[in-house]
């Protein structure tokens, strides 16, 4: 693995800091959103579409790219961020029409509107078994391509997830990395009170996968090991990614309010500084 | 005697035929192979072949996630399981964005009698009605199961094939080639006094009752409605236009089910009156099959009765 350049690294941190100021601007003019699980998300994503994932904004249906499931998909609107600022549409389509009528983009996704997306979102616990049969399929047809799943807290508390981790490995799907937003906060709470995960890595190297687990907003940890991935042939990988609720946000950071919270226009103002000139 | 053939053989006959002719298909199963009669697609494709264990709504997932890759997964579990347990995998991930995906249900209706309620179906019909994109096809009897299998396939969207796993009477002549379309029911037998529109298994003993009701001199129009979702209005109208009586039978809750369905179509079009054979909003305890039929009014008989009564019913508001 070779390392990423310095100039390489500055670059991702400012794709993560320009996702989270978008994410800020479009759920700031709403009745609110999902900012925590979105700011958590976004040094991964950032990872993902400028550096890591195999794509073509030009051509999203483009049979042989890597694929992305965003199964806690009540952050789309950082995912979509990711997209517009990678090409698949323009920013500007997305913060003027965002939770409108009719607009392709809004609080969960639909893979048939929105250019880009591999997989209709917004439900928990599903995008890992989508995420099997895309997998399977590139195995079938001895394609290259990976299948990146990001799943949150909340996605490991369904028990179809488990079922689907149980598969992976039985289909030894190492073309399969399961990303799992660690941000430890649900909408009650956190989860170690509200129902315990852990010890999460132990689990799913009970379950035959190969885990990483790493801080997911330091973007050099970030970029490497999904560069690493399959951590071993036969094997899907999981990355647990320990990250902050709300981060890059101070009033925001750790705080389950802000898992759906509505801004007003002082806070998003601040929101915005914050996350400029870094806390 | 009536000649009978097994569903689930005739299902999986034609799995194999259509597997043999698109890569594509894929056969997907949740430790239900030996059940559905699947092992000849897993022994010559086993490539295609997958089998999740019993987890329903990973086994739906998956098929979702292999559609989006231009797959054509055929997805095999009993009906209940699939309908309830993995009920929002197959509405959300198949057919909120519209995948290529095939559901075999097997176990419909109270077929697996001795399985008591949870291998008994009577909710998957107003279940899989009220899911957008989704097309439901009902076949009349195995032959038809095998047409259903083979339009199926070449229906681009989600699609459901309801079917029974005990030998079935056969309403059609094996090898018979009649045209199976999806959405246009086919009538059966020609009749004036009365329509019985009839679904599945209930297609052959809605015959049996016009049998019985020619031999009392009522003229009786036999409709097989194969494909409950998307109805055929038009053949629903014709004969509430042409007949003046509609009587529906289902091996299904009569609530929301497919004589819901059929009423809806009769009271927004053409009223006229109306009775439903099915089961009364009940579970229906265990027994043998057949014993189960008689119990809970699923019978040749039940559905002439019923044509008796609504025309009894029609003279009597007619003299009044």
């Amino acid at each position: 693995m070779g390392t990423l350049s310095k100039e390489k690294i500055s670059f991702l941190k400012q794709k993560a800091k320009k996702i989270r100021k978008n994410v800020v601007e479009v759920l700031s003019q709403t009745s609110g959103g999902h900012f925590g699980g979105a700011l958590s998300a976004a040094d991964i994503l950032a990872a993902l579409y400028f550096e890591v994932m195999k794509i073509d904004p030009k051509n999203p249906c483009w049979q042989d790219r890597d694929r992305f499931i965003l199964s806690k998909g009540h952050i789309s609107v950082a995912k979509c961020a990711a997209l517009a600022d990678v090409g698949y549409f323009p920013y500007e389509e997305l913060l003027a029409s965002y939770n409108k009528l009719g607009s392709p983009y809004g609080m969960h996704e639909d893979m048939t509107k929105i250019r880009g997306c591999d997989m209709t979102a917004g439900s928990l616990g599903h995008g890992l078994s989508a995420g099997i049969g895309m997998a399977i399929a590139g195995k079938h047809d001895q394609k290259d391509y990976r299948v990146f799943v990001m799943i949150g807290d909340a996605d490991l508390q369904e028990g179809s997830t488990w079922e689907a981790i149980m598969a992976a490995a039985h289909f030894k799907l190492d073309n399969l990395v399961c990303i799992v937003d660690r941000n430890q906060i649900g909408v009650d709470g956190f989860t170690e009170e509200l129902m315990g995960l852990e010890p999460l890595a132990q689990k799913f190297q009970d379950f035959r996968w190969q885990v990483k687990e790493i801080d997911g907003h330091k973007m050099e940890e970030v970029v490497a090991t999904l560069k690493a991935v399959p951590f071993a042939k036969g094997s899907p990988s999981a990355i647990i990614a320990n990250t902050i609720k709300g981060k890059g946000v101070s009033f925001m950071e750790s705080n389950h309010h802000w898992h759906f919270g509505v801004a007003t226009k002082e806070q998003a103002e601040a929101a915005l500084a914050e996350l400029e000139k870094g806390i | 005697m009536e000649k009978v053939a097994n569903p689930v053989q005739a299902y999986a006959k034609a799995l194999i035929e259509v597997g043999g002719q698109d890569e594509r298909i894929f056969c997907l199963t949740a430790d239900l192979m030996h059940p559905f009669m699947i092992e000849e697609f897993a022994l010559k494709y086993p490539d295609r072949f997958f089998n999740v264990g019993v987890a329903e709504q990973n086994l739906m997932g998956i098929a979702a996630g292999m559609a989006t890759c231009g797959k054509i997964p055929f997805v095999h579990t009993y009906t209940p399981f699939m309908t309830m347990r993995s009920c929002e995998q197959m509405r959300t991930d198949v057919c909120y964005p519209c995948l290529n995906v095939k559901m075999a249900g097997m176990c419909s209706g109270i077929n697996m009698g001795v399985g008591g309620a949870t291998h008994h179906s009577i909710e998957d019909i107003a279940i899989l009605r009220a899911i957008p994109n989704m097309t439901l096809l009902s076949p009349a009897d195995p032959i038809e199961i095998g047409k259903a299998v083979h339009a199926a396939a070449k229906h681009v969207g989600p699609t459901f094939i309801r079917f029974g796993r005990i030998p079935a009477p056969l309403v059609y002549e094996e090898g018979s080639n009649y045209p199976f379309e999806i959405g246009k029911a086919i009538t059966l037998r020609e009749g004036k006094d009365v329509s019985l529109l009839a679904t599945g298994l209930m297609v052959s003993r809605a015959l049996a009752a016009a049998d019985l009701l020619a031999k009392e001199g009522i003229s009786v129009r036999v409709i097989n409605i194969h494909t409950i979702k998307p109805i055929d209005q038009s053949a629903i109208i014709k004969a509430a236009r042409e007949t003046g009586a509609i009587v529906t039978a289902e091996e299904h809750n009569i609530m929301a089910g497919f004589g819901a369905a059929v009423a809806e179509v009769v009271v927004e079009n053409y009223p006229v009156p109306m009775r439903r054979v099915g089961i009364e909003d009940t579970f229906c305890g265990l027994g043998p099959t057949e014993e189960m039929y008689q119990r809970w009014g699923l019978t040749a008989a039940n559905i002439a009765q019923a044509a008796r009564d609504l025309l009894k019913s029609r003279s009597a508001a007619a003299k009044a």
